[in-house]
């Protein structure tokens, strides 16, 4: 059954991908979702056998790699921590399948869009069941691949080619880290089975080796490159900058992967090894400051963007952040169960601004939305639902309040009951970021639905999508396949927090996690009252402020945002960390590679060796027009430049001393 | 077995040669001719793949005949480091003559005896086991290749053979002075006595001898910076010549470090591998960040087939399992890649006549399968895992780190550049809007071309996934090699301690 999980998705893929123009677009997209969605049923099973039977198990397949005492098997390793993933992994790519059904419907590739996405199912199913680091790293390359297809997949937008690179690329820096992690753990362990490292690790604890020059402490060395890995998957801050630009790709391709699954790879990948990170403090710390400043960064530049699809990628943004710190301080179920409950408001978010886009014939600036909620009632209702999800609004002391509550407070309660340096930096970031998050969410609810419609402007060509009808239509709601999605990740979002509480981060966590997780003790925190109605009270604020400067006074955004103050254009510009990392890296690594080629290969290397020596050779054989006639001369010098070189060093070191 | 199979492999594709002469070099003939001999020969390498036993390290089917006199005799045969090798070629060589189907038009019979001429010579280096033998086998490959870059090359074809050849010549005569050298201190030329370490050598005769072997394998493979004749020699070559001096010339170099210097010269091996790191570590970084700069699609091909040796050299040099095996594989790889690139670009090259990048754009619109294709050996190129390309990357560098962190550091700096090239390479190319009016009309792939690319795709995702049956075949044989490596090393210390 757990073999089915996984590789179903890849056969759809080779169905969809090989088979596709024999088989037609309409057949290749039932055959991925259908078998998509037996995986999700098959998930859901394996989530009760697993979650609460308590029946963890490893499949194994064949052997990968064998090489003297390195050995890699490819294995599937089923335990807790892997169901939750499969479960919102197989449950938001079925549904974003579905969904893809009615907003792809008039491109003329859809078998190669259904290929791809099925391909990434499987590459992040391979990750989350991987058993061993390499496989990990497997599964891990291989959604960045598939993710780099998806980005591109309008390969004649310049925009999308040049994003999908950036994604790929900025993964690698990442990724450079992942792999020195993998080369140290195997160096140090000897293995890179998570069983054997993790029960290994304790021992490590204090242990230093010689890495880069210096003598290191061995776990929080590992730790931190692994983090610099989980930094370029999950957009953590310095490693962000393909995230926002990743929204070239389709909306669908958004929603699964760079807000449900991919991107919470880094904080799948910090929780499962959080037996290495419980004996690594100055990891965890880091791990808790980038991702504490990260919710802070992403939410600040989210405030001000304009396109309505950047606005919740930077919210991913920001949100992963949350749950980067959560497991930085220690509450790794805090941050599993914020990455589940956050899978489906933030696919609910990105399909419902899908649905807008699509109501919108692609347009995607919202300053040129508005009004849209008369239009499109269903998909309003289901936006609502979803940032009411995010903004996390709830009664706290009842404990009623949709899922994005019960989760995001989790995180801001454990901080504060850290009772560290860095837990109160993180609470007090999560709780200023939780005001931002409401501030961005509301405005792009308002500016999106609410008010006067503003009316598009021609766009033609920009999103090099085929939109010739682009005025025909009225604004439309869209079609079923399209709403039912919605609808059911609704549901999750409304319900998963809820629901899940328990099991997560509740009483039962203990009998739910098993070994998957380190958990911090069963302990009941008494907070005092104003730390748990801290995140309420910023939600509302943010609320308010949206709702002061969208509904009531709508006249003055646009004024502000003509002013062009600093701090304005400071965010509106993301930090300018594009900017700074095209002059940092991209010019002087292009700039290098021609010195080194024209000069370095070109006249050092060439000038003085072989076009020096072939000058002085040609002089001699000038007229010589036979190719063969040259060639005895050519053997001849070269005999005598040898010849010479042995001489010179018999002269120098005579033989024996 | 009863018959000698490596003089086989190794002579009939000779023979095949001698046919096209007696056909006169009719250019019909010369092709099926040419075709079915590399085929054949490919079948019978199967036998001895077949016939291979992995679990030891001792060269199997040996073959001795009596030639110069003097100790100096016909020995062939092969172990679990220069089987494959045999394999890689007879297995390239059918898609070399595929290749070269319809784009050569001139001189076929010609060019058809200089490929099977040069097949004889290359299967001979990876079974020679007298180094008299295999200077002979080594040094002639030169002429063949020489030839066919001079003669079917493009426009600046005599610069770039000549530099071929100066560079390789040069290399070969150090080596062979080398030799001559070894005989006199030995009195023998048999490879296989000379690495068991009943002859070993004075150390402080390592270390020249060293060098001169160095010069040569050097320039093969080759390390920066004597690498500049290996982009000019690409950019002129045939595209069935790029293929075979990638696939196959270059992993002589490699495979002289494990066959020559590393078991002949355990010591200098060992004093001087800081600066075949060296040379490594700025060959990886060094020849990408100059990929990065490339107009030419073969020309980048070609600098990023330096920064992959670079890969080898630092693998072999760090004397343990995962690093020489990482090194093999990664020879056996990138063969498969390199040349499968190559033919992508012959593709486009028989099609349009340009290999400049910037002549290209948005062929994915009329060429989807070939654009797929393309996706997949860009991907082994980046070491994507799931390609052969990962384990040769991964393996190297692993043993890497295991020697100084510091290279696996620096190593794997090459992951993000490659990543870098290669993707802005596929992205100018195949990506974009198709507006070049040039392109309007062309064609995908052929049925001819399909036959050539699908098989090495299957290989390139088959050996990433499961690599093991290589390993299979060269486990023994590297564990031999590091243990005698080891022992080598143990016994001169105990020398040195000694009063």
């Amino acid at each position: 059954m757990y073999t089915a999980i996984v590789f179903l998705p890849l056969l759809g893929a080779f169905i969809a991908g090989l088979f596709g123009r024999t088989l037609g677009a309409r057949s290749s997209e039932l055959v991925t979702t259908a078998f998509l969605f037996v995986s999700c049923v098959l998930s859901w099973i394996a989530f009760v056998n697993v979650g609460v039977g308590g029946h963890a198990e490893t499949v194994p397949i064949m052997t990968w790699i064998s090489s003297g005492d390195f050995t890699v098997n490819w294995t599937l390793r089923v335990d807790t921590l892997t169901v939750v993933m499969l479960v919102v992994v197989t449950s938001v790519s079925s549904l974003v399948h579905l969904y893809s059904i009615g907003y792809m419907h008039e491109d003329p590739h859809r078998q190669r869009f259904f290929a791809y996405l099925s391909l990434f199912t499987f590459a992040m199913l391979m990750l989350v069941t991987a058993d061993n680091f390499l496989q990990m790293f497997f599964g891990w390359e291989g959604v960045g691949l598939a993710s780099y297809l998806l980005i591109g997949f309008w390969y004649q937008k310049p925009s999308a080619n040049a994003a999908a690179i950036k994604a790929f690329l900025v993964n690698r820096v990442g990724d450079f880290g992942f792999a020195l992690g993998v080369f140290g753990i195997f160096y140090v362990f000897g293995t890179l089975d998570f069983t054997a490292v993790f029960e290994a690790a304790p021992a490590m604890e204090g242990q230093s080796f010689l890495f880069a020059g210096y003598q290191l402490d061995i776990l929080n060395t590992l730790c931190v490159l692994l983090f610099i890995g989980a930094m370029g998957k999950s957009a953590q801050l310095f490693l962000h900058t393909w995230l926002p630009d990743a929204m070239e790709g389709p909306t669908p391709v958004s929603a699964l992967i760079h807000a449900a699954t991919m991107v919470t790879a880094g904080v799948f990948l910090v929780c499962r090894c959080s037996p290495l990170f419980e004996h690594a403090p100055f990891a965890r710390d880091m791990v808790a400051i980038v991702g504490a400043t990260t919710a802070f960064f992403a939410a600040s530049v989210g405030l001000f963007q304009n396109d309505i699809k950047r606005v919740i990628a930077y919210s991913t943004c920001s949100q992963l952040g949350y749950m980067f710190f959560a497991a930085g301080i220690g509450a790794y179920n805090a941050a599993m169960f914020h990455l589940f409950t956050h899978a489906f408001f933030k696919a609910l978010l990105f399909l419902g601004a899908g649905s807008v886009i699509h109501a919108m014939h692609h347009e995607q600036d919202m300053r040129h939305m508005g009004g849209l909620a008369k239009h499109i009632r269903f998909t309003w209702a289901m936006m609502l639902i979803g940032t009411i999800a995010i903004t996390g609004l709830g009664i706290p002391l009842i404990g009623i309040g949709f899922s994005g509550f019960y989760s995001k407070d989790m995180i801001i309660e454990s901080a504060f009951a850290a009772h560290t340096g860095i837990g109160n930096y993180a609470f007090m970031i999560g709780v200023l970021a939780a005001a931002m998050t409401s501030f961005y969410s509301w405005r792009l609810m308002f500016m999106t639905f609410h008010g006067e419609h503003r009316g598009t402007p021609h766009h033609d060509g920009h999103h090099g999508h085929d939109h010739d009808h682009h005025h025909a239509h009225a604004i439309h709601e869209s079609p079923l396949v399209m709403l039912v999605p919605l609808g059911v990740l609704a549901i999750g979002a409304v319900f998963a927090g809820p629901l899940f509480y328990g099991l997560f981060v509740g009483e039962a966590a203990h009998g739910f996690w098993h070994e998957t997780l380190a958990l911090h003790g069963g302990e009941h925190h008494e907070f005092p009252l104003w730390v748990v109605f801290a995140p309420l009270v910023a939600s509302l604020i943010g609320l308010y402020i949206a709702y002061y400067y969208y509904i009531r006074h709508p006249e003055l955004p646009p004024k502000m945002a003509a002013k062009r103050g600093m701090l304005y254009l400071f965010l509106y510009n993301k930090w300018y960390f594009d900017e700074l990392y095209d002059f940092i890296f991209v010019r002087p690594a292009k700039a290098l590679g021609r010195i080194l080629w024209k000069v370095g290969d070109g006249k050092i290397i060439d000038g003085l060796g072989p076009d020096g020596i072939s000058a002085r050779v040609l002089d001699v054989t000038r007229g010589a027009v036979r190719l063969q006639s040259g060639y005895v001369y050519h053997y001849a010098f070269a005999m005598l430049i040898g010849a010479a070189a042995l001489v010179t060093w018999f002269l120098f070191h005579p033989a024996g001393n | 077995m009863g018959w000698p199979i490596l003089s086989v492999l190794t002579f009939l594709p000779a023979l095949g040669a001698l046919a096209i002469l007696a056909a006169r070099g009719a250019p019909g003939s010369a092709r099926v001719i040419a075709l079915g001999t590399t085929i054949v020969n490919f079948l019978i390498s199967l036998v001895l793949l077949a016939g291979f036993d992995g679990s030891t390290a001792a060269f199997q089917f040996v073959e001795n005949a009596s030639w110069l006199g003097g100790g100096i005799n016909y020995r062939m045969g092969v172990d679990g480091i220069s089987v494959l090798f045999v394999i890689l070629t007879t297995f390239l060589m059918p898609f070399c003559i595929a290749a070269s189907w319809e784009s050569i038009e001139e001189r076929v019979g010609d060019y058809m005896i200089a490929f099977l001429v040069l097949e004889t010579l290359m299967i001979g280096v990876f079974c020679a086991l007298d180094l008299v033998l295999f200077y002979v086998f080594f040094e002639g490959g030169l002429i063949p290749m020489f030839i066919i870059i001079g003669v079917w090359g493009g426009k600046r074809r005599v610069y770039a053979s000549f530099k071929f050849f100066l560079y390789t010549l040069l290399g070969s005569v150090l080596m062979l002075l080398a030799i001559m050298a070894i005989y006199w201190q030995t009195g023998t030329t048999d490879i296989a006595q000379l690495i068991n370490g009943d002859n070993r050598l004075p150390e402080s005769m390592q270390t020249w001898l060293w060098f001169a072997f160095f010069a040569s394998f050097a320039v093969k493979m080759p390390m920066w910076p004597v690498h500049t004749w290996l982009p000019d020699a690409h950019v002129e070559a045939p595209t069935a010549g790029s293929v075979i001096l990638a696939g196959v010339l270059l992993k002589m170099g490699g495979y002289g470090f494990l066959r020559f210097s590393l078991p002949m010269f355990p010591l200098a091996s060992a004093d001087l591998a800081p600066l075949v790191f060296a040379m490594s570590l700025i060959a990886i970084i060094y020849t990408s960040l100059v990929a990065l700069a490339q107009e030419d699609i073969k020309k980048l091909i070609a600098y990023s087939s330096v920064a992959h040796m670079g890969l080898v050299t630092l693998g072999i040099f760090t004397f343990n399992h995962q690093g020489v095996e990482g090194a093999i594989f990664q020879m056996l790889s990138h063969g498969i890649v390199s040349g499968a690139l190559f033919l992508c670009v012959g593709v486009v090259y028989d099609r349009m006549h340009t290999r400049q990048i910037a002549d290209y754009g948005g062929l994915v619109n009329r060429m989807p399968v070939y654009a797929a294709c393309f996706m997949v050996f860009t991907m082994a190129n980046v070491g994507l895992p799931g390609t052969s390309g990962f384990v040769g990357e991964f393996l190297p560098l692993l043993g890497a780190f295991q020697v100084n962190s510091w290279l696996a550091i620096f190593g794997t700096t090459g992951v993000v550049l490659s990543a870098a090239y290669a993707l802005w390479l596929y992205r100018r190319v195949i990506f974009g809007v198709l507006d070049k009016p040039g392109l309007q009309t062309i064609l995908d792939l052929s049925l001819r071309e399909k036959a050539m690319l699908f098989p090495l795709v299957f290989f390139t995702i088959a050996l990433g996934v499961y690599p093991k049956p290589v390993f299979d075949i060269t486990s023994a044989s590297v564990a031999h090699l590091i243990a005698f490596h080891e022992s080598a090393l143990d016994a001169a210390a105990l020398l040195e301690a000694a009063p």
